[in-house]
């Protein structure tokens, strides 16, 4: 406890860096994922094609996929933006395919129907159709944002690594009570995400509200 | 870009990263025995949870919902609180490694029998099937694509943890990219990161094989093969998104 006193200007200070390298790339993910999904769902190719490279890039782990981007991107190796990076190609991973299904999932005849009264096709992709994907893509936001707030901790090992700091501090002075910390920290900034995320999308979606208790 | 591809390609190219004790065949042999072992223990665990709560269907809320918090764990604070507590050697890092697979094992497996059709667990029924023989001859083979998509998503999350845990003095392929780290020998640490995405790739692709090779004809036409990894992800998500 008195431990935790002591350093909590410095705990508060790894809790904001470690949120900031989550919080960019699931922004950036989700910026990036919604066009993308939009095309695999217009073209067969693309489809295939996007859900399979998504799919290698979501298997490859993540401290290799980090020490590699130095070299692929250009940045050095304690640079904060390949842990950014990093984080980001395994949210789109994720999306793609989240994004993909909702739009899939939207009924033809809303779509016909937003035709019918006159919408052109990028006022209905954006009052309709993605309204309509919210919640399957708030549903993979919720595991990308567990996901990548875990995830964080490993750039310890190259010296970026929000709360995983204190992982990589605790092993070396051998002393328990960081990493605990460090654990609690990162799992409470998760749930955190998590109940955010879900809240933000039933906000986002009040149709959903009477379909919801009635079912 | 070209010159880090050029030490990459010196770092394969030379004998001595072949043979020995820290030589590549000997590093994956570690990493893929690693693996092997905590998905065994994995399997023996959440096998047959996974499959009494789908039976049963109770528990299922808690079981979800547990598994959906050990996914917020990061990893490399488990690798290290263990092994602080339990001391270096094999089994403390096996045993972090085997809590990291249980979850999509156990939530593939009720997720599969879950997802089982009523009807068919009904006629089982109505033929005088008894429970266990319901959930071994008809609910468990049903489900088998959907178990084999969590162990698929187990078995990647083990050759990923592995690696990590090169940090608490595991061997494996991590070794190279924490050594090659510790000893600023970036072509080292690449090597590493190869090496472990290809046998990443290449397990998952192997197990996508399996998986379409142990549907059962009836269910193949629904779920196919690479459609596994992510239904078992969707799985451990709560319930109450519609499509």
């Amino acid at each position: 406890m008195s431990w935790l006193a002591r350093n909590w200007p410095h705990i508060l200070d790894l809790v904001r860096q470690h949120l900031e390298l989550a919080g960019v790339p699931l922004l950036a993910g989700l910026l990036l994922s919604v066009p993308l999904g939009w095309l695999a769902n217009r073209s067969v190719a693309a489809r295939g094609l996007l859900l399979s490279v998504s799919g290698v890039l979501y298997t490859i782990p993540s401290l290799a996929l980090l020490v590699v981007l130095p070299a692929v991107i250009g940045t050095k190796i304690l640079n904060p933006v390949n842990v950014m990076v990093a984080l980001t190609v395994y949210t789109i991973a994720l999306l793609v395919r989240s994004v993909t299904d909702a739009l899939g999932s939207v009924p033809t005849h809303v779509v016909s129907a937003a035709d019918a009264m006159g919408f052109r096709p990028l006022r209905r992709f954006l009052t309709v159709e993605l309204p309509l994907a919210v919640p399957v893509v708030v549903a993979g936001l919720r595991v990308a944002a567990v996901s990548n707030i875990s995830l964080v901790s490993v750039g310890a090992l190259i010296g970026v690594g929000g709360l995983g700091e204190l992982f990589t501090d605790g092993f070396q002075l051998q002393f328990l009570t960081p990493i605990v910390v460090g654990i609690v920290g990162s799992v409470l900034l998760a749930l955190l995400a998590d109940a955010v995320l879900l809240v933000a999308g039933r906000a986002l979606t009040p149709w959903e509200r009477g379909a919801r208790r009635a079912g | 870009m070209r010159a880090v591809l050029g030490e990459l390609i010196g770092w394969f190219g030379d004998p001595a990263h072949w043979t020995g004790p820290t030589g590549v065949p000997q590093r994956l042999l570690e990493h893929l025995g690693y693996t092997a072992l905590a998905l065994a223990c994995a399997l023996v665990i959440a096998l047959p949870i996974g499959a009494l709560v789908g039976h049963t269907g109770r528990g299922g809320f808690l079981l979800v919902g547990l598994a959906n918090g050990l996914r917020a764990l990061p990893t490399l604070g488990l690798l290290t609180v263990v092994v602080l507590l339990a001391g270096v050697g094999l089994l403390p890092p096996i045993a972090a490694l085997t809590v990291l697979a249980v979850p999509p094992v156990l939530a593939g497996t009720y997720a599969g029998v879950r997802a089982v059709d009523p009807a068919v667990v009904d006629a089982a029924r109505g033929m005088g099937m008894r429970e266990h023989q319901v959930l071994l001859r008809v609910e468990l083979p049903n489900a088998l694509p959907i178990i084999f998509g969590g162990v698929r998503s187990a078995a990647l999350q083990i050759v990923a943890t592995a690696t990590v845990a090169a940090y608490v003095a595991m061997g494996g392929l991590g070794r190279y990219v924490i050594d090659g780290l510790a000893q600023l020998d970036y072509p080292q640490v690449l090597a590493g990161a190869v090496l472990v995405a290809a046998l990443a790739v290449v397990l998952d692709a192997a197990f996508a094989g399996v998986q379409r090779v142990v549907s059962p004809a009836g269910a193949r036409r629904s779920r196919r093969g690479r459609a596994g990894r992510v239904s078992a992800v969707r799985a451990t998500e709560p319930g109450g998104t519609p499509g």
